[in-house]
Order: structure tokens, then sequence, then C-alpha cells
């Protein structure tokens, strides 16, 4: 198994952190993992993106032009992205602030209102636990157990006593997901 | 006993050098390699082995203080990325000529100049044909893991010391910034005082009755002593191109063509001759570990069998420079490059061995 993912979106949205959490709970599965950061300006403000690789075997290049999975969380991304995901792939977006969506026919898409639902929490900061428990839910690449050992390990030590609220936020993107065009 | 972390690269460098018993870094920020320097501040291992820490007022300034701790036989480093690599190359000449063992990091961006902060490998002929004046060699490492950015700093100072000579991890902004798994050693003490004195008697460690004066200089006024300094180093270089060359092939049993690549360029040709392969192209990959010493024996063996050889790199056009050196006439040998910060993708490097070496 390898698992080749981009996740773009706006820095501050929590890109970089979404897939550190991805790969520590695939260290913690005992997996290959490798996490690539777009370390260029746009790190301060505008884009942000992450390669994250989770795979059974070593792993080649950390740099790609091709995933299998894309998670997309603003319109710049969606457009620059759409394009790079493998026919039979999977995009998760979400639908805030998009005007264009995507319009592929040969690759699974699903929406997860993952900001929409994080303001009716009422905490804008587990909006990332959402899109990628919406993730999660399609691919189950790791599991939960080892998602709360990832989010051991990623958040510092302060806020663990958030994690249970992470968790929680993971399960309500599972529960919210959305399918857009899922291939036969 | 050996624990498991997710690591940058430039964490995995600071924490291979405080694992392995480095006595002092000495370092200037620079991007893409700042989390070095970070990162040793955070782990502050002057509380737990003894190791200094020290941000330098300059890149220069850094050289000349590896240069001094150098010349006491303690094991010193610095790090920075590519203009911060130029300031330091008349002390690392400096250290080649008065025969001071220390390990330089270069995380390469890319130029000329200052250039942009995205991953390069355009400081291949810097590393390995000089930078610094006069004839000398660096041994010259060039990790594609995380896990040889760690292994690399100890592997570093253990040939650095063997043969008194400076030593460069060649590495750049993408092994630099990812993050991949890594196992740590436990903490390895730092050398006593005892233990230099009697193992390196170049080392100014104090004059003792038992111990004759010791001047560590790269200076020597007189022609003839001067080329008998020369002669020695040639000699070393020599002893150093026979046992310490390192590379890895990869798929090269039934290849009919080759990329010969290194550093976070092997990474992506990997990928690249796994795609190849999916469309029934025979091609194997050639990654020297040690870019000085130059992997020119393997290459060349492997070249009588070959069709093409590619080289794969984020720059003009350097190391190619070396791979047809060692196979003379064998077989065509073409370059493949972006450069300038941009990475080149899989893709592009399978489309390069289509047009390149498969014509």
């Amino acid at each position: 198994m390898t698992e080749e993912i981009i996740i773009a979106g706006f820095g501050g949205q929590g890109v970089l952190s979404m897939g550190k959490i991805l790969a520590y709970s695939g260290v913690m599965q005992n997996k290959e993992v490798s996490w690539m950061p777009s370390y260029g300006p746009e790190m301060r403000g505008g884009t942000s993106n992450v390669t994250v690789i989770i795979s059974d075997e070593r792993i080649s290049s950390p740099t790609l032009n091709q995933y299998d999975t894309a998670i997309i969380l603003n319109q710049q991304s969606l457009d620059k992205f759409e394009s790079t995901v493998k026919p039979g792939g999977l995009l998760i977006y979400d639908p805030n602030g998009i005007t264009h969506h995507p319009t592929r026919k040969d690759i699974n898409i699903y929406q997860v209102a993952g900001t929409d639902k994080a303001s009716e929490l009422g905490n804008a900061k587990f909006f990332n636990m959402i899109i990628l428990g919406g993730f999660l839910s399609i691919k189950p690449i790791v599991n939960s157990e080892f998602i709360e050992k990832g989010l051991q390990k990623s958040l510092p030590e302060r806020h663990h006593g958030l994690i249970p609220e992470n968790l929680k936020a993971i399960e309500i993107g599972k529960e919210i997901v959305k399918p857009i065009n899922v291939l036969k | 006993m050996k624990e498991l972390k997710l690591m940058k690269g430039n964490e995995a460098i600071a924490e291979g050098a405080i694992r392995c018993g480095v006595d002092g870094y000495f370092g200037y920020p620079i991007t893409p390699q700042s989390e070095v320097l970070e990162h040793l501040m955070a782990e502050k291992p002057y509380e737990k082995t003894g190791m200094v820490v020290l941000q330098a007022e300059s890149e220069v300034a850094s050289i000349n203080m590896v240069y001094g701790g150098a010349a006491l036989g303690k094991k010193v480093m610095t790090s920075s990325s590519s203009p911060g690599v130029s300031l330091m190359q008349e002390g690392i000449s400096y250290m080649a000529g008065a025969e001071l063992p220390g390990l330089v990091v270069n995380v390469v961006r890319g130029g000329p100049g200052l250039g942009t902060i995205q991953p390069s490998q355009a400081d291949y002929f810097q590393t390995v044909k000089g930078g610094g004046h006069g004839d000398y060699r660096l041994i010259t490492l060039a990790p594609a893991f995380v896990q040889e950015m760690y292994d690399f700093v100890e592997l570093a100072f253990e040939l650095s010391f063997k043969y008194r000579n400076p030593a460069m991890i060649l590495s750049d902004g993408v092994i630099g910034q990812v993050m991949e798994k890594v196992e740590v050693d436990d903490y390895k003490p730092r050398w006593t005082n005892e233990y230099i004195r009697e193992n390196f008697p170049w080392a100014m460690t104090g004059k003792t009755p038992d111990r004759p004066h010791v001047i560590v200089t790269s200076l020597q006024l007189e022609a003839a002593k001067q080329e008998a300094v020369n002669l020695r180093l040639q000699a070393k270089y020599k002893v150093i191109e026979e046992n310490e060359v390192r590379y890895e092939k990869t798929m090269c049993d039934d290849a009919e063509y080759l990329i010969v690549a290194y550093g976070s360029s092997a990474r992506i040709s990997q990928k690249a001759i796994e795609l190849a392969r999916e469309q029934g192209i025979k091609v194997g990959l050639l990654r020297p570990i040690t870019l000085w010493p130059f992997p020119s024996k393997a290459i060349n063996e492997m070249s009588k069998n070959l069709k093409g050889i590619l080289s794969v790199e984020m720059s003009a056009g350097q190391m190619v420079e070396d791979v047809r050196l060692a196979v003379g006439d064998n077989v065509p040998v073409e370059h493949f490059g972006r450069f300038g910060g941009i990475i080149p993708s899989p893709s592009e490097v399978v489309e390069a061995i289509k047009e390149k070496i498969m014509k």
C-alpha cells in the first residue's frame, strides 16, 4: 500500500499540521512516511501545501506531480491541483468560498463542509480535523487508535487536553462527508 | 536503545550531532537550513552532553570558530546554505591546508547570488572541485533520506578525523525540509581531553612535559616545504579515493539505461525508474553517496553494458562532467536538470530518459 496525498489551502488553515498528524499516525502504525511542505514565500500567508506519502515500502520521491488523493481547502488550490489527481483517485474539498467546483468525471469527488461545521460548533480550530475525518472515512489508511497516538506525538504536551475534542472533530468529519462524483 | 522519531532533515542533522558526541556547533541562520540551529537551541545539548551551541555573528565567524575548535582536537561543525557556504570557502581551504577535521553542512538553495530559498544542487562544483583556493579536496557525503542526514553526521566526523580532512554534507532544500522516520541512538559521550591528548598528537591540548610543541597552520613560506605539504595531501587524497567510495545501486542488474543522481534527485529518479519500468524501459539508478571520492570505477564498469546514461541533477549540468570522465567513450552520457529552485517531477525525468538517451 502506498498513498500519495497533497493537502493544499491557505496558510494558517492547518494544512501543514493536518499533514503532520497524518504522518505521525502512519509512523505509529509502523508505516513509512514522508511529509514535504512547500516552504517558499507562500508559507508567510497566501497558499500553502504539503505532500504526505504513507507506504508499506521505502518511499522514493518525496515530491510528486500526481497524487492518489488531493485534499483541497481553497479555490486557488482547487484550480492548481484538480488536474493532478490520478484517474480513479480521490478529491476532497471544502465548498466554503468555492465558486468554480471540480468538473472531472474520472475521479471520486467528495465535499466536507468543514468551515461551516467548525463555526457551527463554535471552534474554527477543529476545521482541519473535520476535513481529516472526511478523508479517513473514505480511505481509512490509518486506524483511529493510531490517529490518537499521532495526535499525542504531534501536539505539544500543553495541548494534550484537546485531543478528545480533536478525535470528536474527526468523527464529525466522517459523518458529514458528502459524495459529489463516485465512480462505479 | 534505538528510538523512532519523525523529523525534518535539518532537525536530523542537529539530533545526529548531539547524539554522536559533537563538541561544538557554530552557525548563522539562513533558509532552508535554519532548523539546524533552531533544533539545537530547543534541545539544549549544553545541558545534556555539554555540547556548545553558538549563533555566530556571521558565516565567516562560524567557519573560523570551527577552525579554532578543530585545532584543539574537538568535534566541531557548522551548517549553512549556499550563499553562506560561499562565505566560508576561505576557512574551508585553511582547514584543508592545516589538515584539520571538521564538518560543514550545506543545505543547498538556488543560485547564483542570493538566488532563491528553494532547493537546488548547483553547489556541486563548489564542493567537489575546490570552492576555496589551492589543491585540496573535501570529503563529501550526499544524503538522500532524513535517516542519512542523521547517520552521516557521525560518519562525516569518523572520516574527517581518520584522514584529518574537513568533510561536507551536501544536502538540499528537499532533504532539509522533508519529515521522515528516523531511528536515533542513545547519547554518546563526548571525547574527554585525555582521549584527545592520547589519540591526536596534532591537536593543541597545551604544552606538557610529555608532549611536543604543536603548531596548527596552513602557512608555509618556503616553496619546497609547501610542495612537500601538497604531495602529502595528494597521497592522502589517493588513499581516500581508494577506500572511501560509497554508492547505492537500484534495479541495475538488467538495466540497459542508467540514471546517475544523488540526494533528492536520486529520490525523484527512483520514482522515475519505477514509472519507466511500468512502460517496459529497463532503467536502473546509481546513487553516489560520496560525491568526492566519486564512484567513477563503479560507473565505468557498469557503462560497458549500457546503451545510455542520464545524469539527473537540480543544476545546469555539473556532476554530468564527472560521469563523462568516468565512462569515457563507452556510452553516451546526457544531462537532465531543472534549476534555480525548480524541482523536476518524476514524469519529467521519464520523458528525459526517452528524449535524451533512448533516441
